[in-house]
């Protein structure tokens, strides 16, 4: 492992490793993805912020992001 | 006795909801969101079931949902995915989350051919989900007792299954759909299964709160047509519940009087 590779810091994004570069909230992140943050609910390492809450929250290297929305079911 | 029909407020209330539909519609396995909001304009339910799932990234903020007003129903997410009752703890809080209200169909599948519930984990999920303040809506098998300790751990509704999620096969056990009826004091609404109007009017007159369909409609060959005829099966049912059956009798009994009858 170069330190190169290691120096990248990454985040999961619902199960896919994502450079963590200049993503600094939440908030940061769902535009990044065009995500309109009222559309979603999202889980940040297992805390759950209703939709359009917690955009202000930190990013840090490691950590587990679930984005999740309703879709038809039964 | 009443000589006009009473139009009477017939209302089924669960947890803080109260509903004047008693047919909750699905909104999976349609064929186009164009299908399911034509669907829903000919139903008219109050109440939809939806699911919980990972935001594709690539779609950017695009929802399969996107043509239906939500905010117009009451929504129901369920915990469908869930094989574990940790798994159902997590979507029912998301699904707290996205929606407006603590309503969850617990649902945490025991047996991925069959699908059908797992009947230890979905009781405990229900107890934790109580515990939490949601209102409980817990999918379970046609098992009897299972219902009554679904209802004793304060599910606000129970959910029996008709057939095997899907199937379309119809109520299978009667007998047991009748009896969770009776046992219980909660709404009971049928689930899952449902294949034609008239296993829901049957549930219905056999004093159901309600049934759930989605198959039925989704994958009938006109499904608006389907849907509509559903609805209309479900308030025959109810209706035809309130108004009480007549006795069963297995002697003939004549309708027409048996006096008077002109001389040949």
């Amino acid at each position: 492992m170069s330190a190169e590779i290691e120096a990248v810091e990454q985040l999961t994004v619902n199960g896919e490793a994502m450079a963590l570069s200049e993503l600094a909230t939440l908030g940061d992140l769902l535009a990044s993805l065009k995500v309109a943050p009222q559309r979603v609910v999202v889980e940040l390492n297992g805390v759950i912020y209703r939709r359009g809450e917690g955009l202000d929250s930190p990013l840090d290297a490691g950590d587990v992001v679930e984005i999740v929305h309703f879709v038809g079911g039964g | 006795m009443a000589t006009e029909v009473r139009e009477q407020v017939d209302e089924l209330v669960i947890g803080g909801t109260t509903l004047h539909s008693r047919l909750v519609h699905g909104t999976g396995k349609f064929t186009s969101n164009a299908v399911l909001a034509e669907c829903l304009r000919q139903a008219k339910p109050e109440m939809i079931t939806l699911a919980v799932r990972r935001l594709g990234l690539q779609d950017g903020a695009q929802s399969e949902l996107a043509d239906i007003d939500l905010g117009s129903f009451t929504l129901l997410p369920n915990t469908a995915g869930a094989v574990t009752v940790e798994q159902a703890v997590r979507l029912a809080r998301l699904g707290r989350a996205a929606g407006l209200s603590d309503l969850v169909k617990v649902e945490v599948i025991g047996d991925d051919e069959t699908l059908l519930p797992d009947p230890g984990a979905t009781l405990e999920a229900t107890r934790q989900l109580v515990a939490e303040g949601f209102t409980v809506l817990p999918y379970t098998s046609d098992d009897v007792v299972q219902a009554i300790r679904l209802a004793e751990a304060g599910a606000a509704a129970v959910m029996p299954l008709a057939a095997p999620i899907g199937t379309t096969l119809g109520v299978l056990n009667p007998t047991n759909i009748r009896l969770i009826i009776k046992k219980l004091k909660c709404p009971v609404i049928v689930d899952a299964g449902l294949g034609v109007p008239s296993d829901a009017a049957r549930c219905m007159e056999w004093g159901a709160a309600g049934v759930l369909v989605n198959t039925a409609i989704a994958r009938a060959q006109d499904p608006p047509l389907m849907a509509r005829a559903f609805a209309e099966a479900v308030a025959a049912g109810r209706s035809a519940f309130l108004a009480g059956r007549a006795d069963v009798s297995i002697a003939a009994l004549a309708s027409s009087p048996t006096e008077g009858i002109p001389g040949q």
